[in-house]
């Protein structure tokens, strides 16, 4: 990525941001064979599979582009399969704009490409690392890769078994992205100050899901806890000015 | 093995808006301020995205999904380690479903 001198070298950045994703990598491969499994009841052919994980790459639009999906190509909603993947991928404005202090200065156009490989998963662990001091570009990408390669196996893996896997719930799998959500969450915890934000995403959140379906609750939630917290940050700097 | 020309321009538009957004905030960083409210705000995202991506799992959920919760925080509480974590969650929701159904 970068040319200058870096304190570290990629390989190894590379191979710890891999590391690191594995247990999300469980939790993305549970999803990825169900996405296989509906796929091909949904109608779409190998080819379009390989086309559409491969270059969409984007687990909660995927399922919803299944639900909108139709076997018969004239009557394919293009238009609506291309503005629920814009709305439901909404988010990762948020996300990728915190991921900018890995960049340099300098040529992040070229960096831009390498957000393709920001998921929810490899995002959460890297801004961990950057909590911590840590992050790197090459450490995103590779818990991106890591991801990359299990969405895609699992997503054929699925769509060759058609109906014979079994609901993932059946085997607690479903939860391995809640399990590992909330304990990234807890290693945020920097102090009081993180209450009233998580709170209010969390409340917004709940209140959000019960009422439309997808992801939206994930930016509702994440734009209002979000602003609550900084709304509380800065009284309080206010107040001791 | 086959495609239609309308499956094609269906997938590459959702392609494109994807990395369209991702590409976005990165490129936008640059233009919020670093200071004062919006610089605040930003800090308070990662936090504020993952706790309104648990939140609506835990409440929707059965008991199972409660207790598997406790557990999992619990044990990442303890231990810090994230896989030992995720195992647990897993692992305690199937048994207590198990219970639950029987």
């Amino acid at each position: 990525m970068s040319t200058l001198a870096a304190p570290y070298r990629f390989s190894d950045q590379f191979f710890a941001g891999a590391r690191a994703c594995l247990p999300v990598a469980v939790s993305v491969a549970a999803y990825g064979l169900v996405w296989g499994v509906l796929a091909r009841g949904a109608g779409l052919s190998l080819v379009e599979v390989v086309m559409m994980s491969g270059l969409v790459f984007a687990g909660s639009a995927q399922f919803v582009a299944l639900d909108l999906w139709t076997a018969t190509p004239a009557s394919l909603p293009i238009g609506p399969l291309i503005l629920a993947a814009l709305i439901v991928n909404l988010r990762y404005l948020l996300l990728t704009a915190t991921l900018r202090p890995l960049y340099p200065q300098k040529g992040l156009w070229r960096g831009a490409l390498s957000m393709y490989l920001v998921t929810d998963e490899n995002w959460a662990m890297t801004v961990t690392a950057m909590a911590r001091g840590g992050g790197s570009v090459a450490f995103l990408m590779g818990g991106g890769v890591l991801a990359w390669v299990s969405w895609m196996g699992t997503n054929l893996i699925g769509y060759g078994l058609g109906s014979a896997i079994d609901d993932p719930a059946r085997w607690g799998l479903d939860f391995a992205f809640t399990a590992t959500f909330l304990a990234l969450l807890l290693g945020m915890w920097k102090g009081r100050g993180d209450l009233v934000p998580w709170f209010v995403a969390a409340l917004a959140a709940i209140a959000t899901a019960q009422v439309v379906e997808g992801s939206w609750h994930i930016l509702v939630g994440g734009v209002a806890g979000s602003l609550a917290g900084a709304v509380v940050e800065v009284r309080k700097h206010a107040h001791h000015a | 093995m086959h495609t239609t020309p309308e499956a094609v321009i269906a997938i590459a538009g959702m392609a494109l808006v994807t990395i369209a957004v991702k590409a976005g905030g990165l490129l936008l960083a640059d233009r919020l301020p670093r200071q004062g409210f919006a610089a605040a705000w930003l800090q308070h995202i990662p936090g504020a995205v993952l706790a309104a991506l648990v939140a609506p799992a835990l409440v929707t959920g059965s008991p199972a999904e409660v207790i598997a919760a406790l557990a999992t925080g619990g044990i990442f509480i303890l231990t810090r380690n994230l896989f030992a974590a995720m195992a647990t969650g897993v692992a305690t929701v199937y048994l207590v479903r198990l219970l639950l159904a029987g």
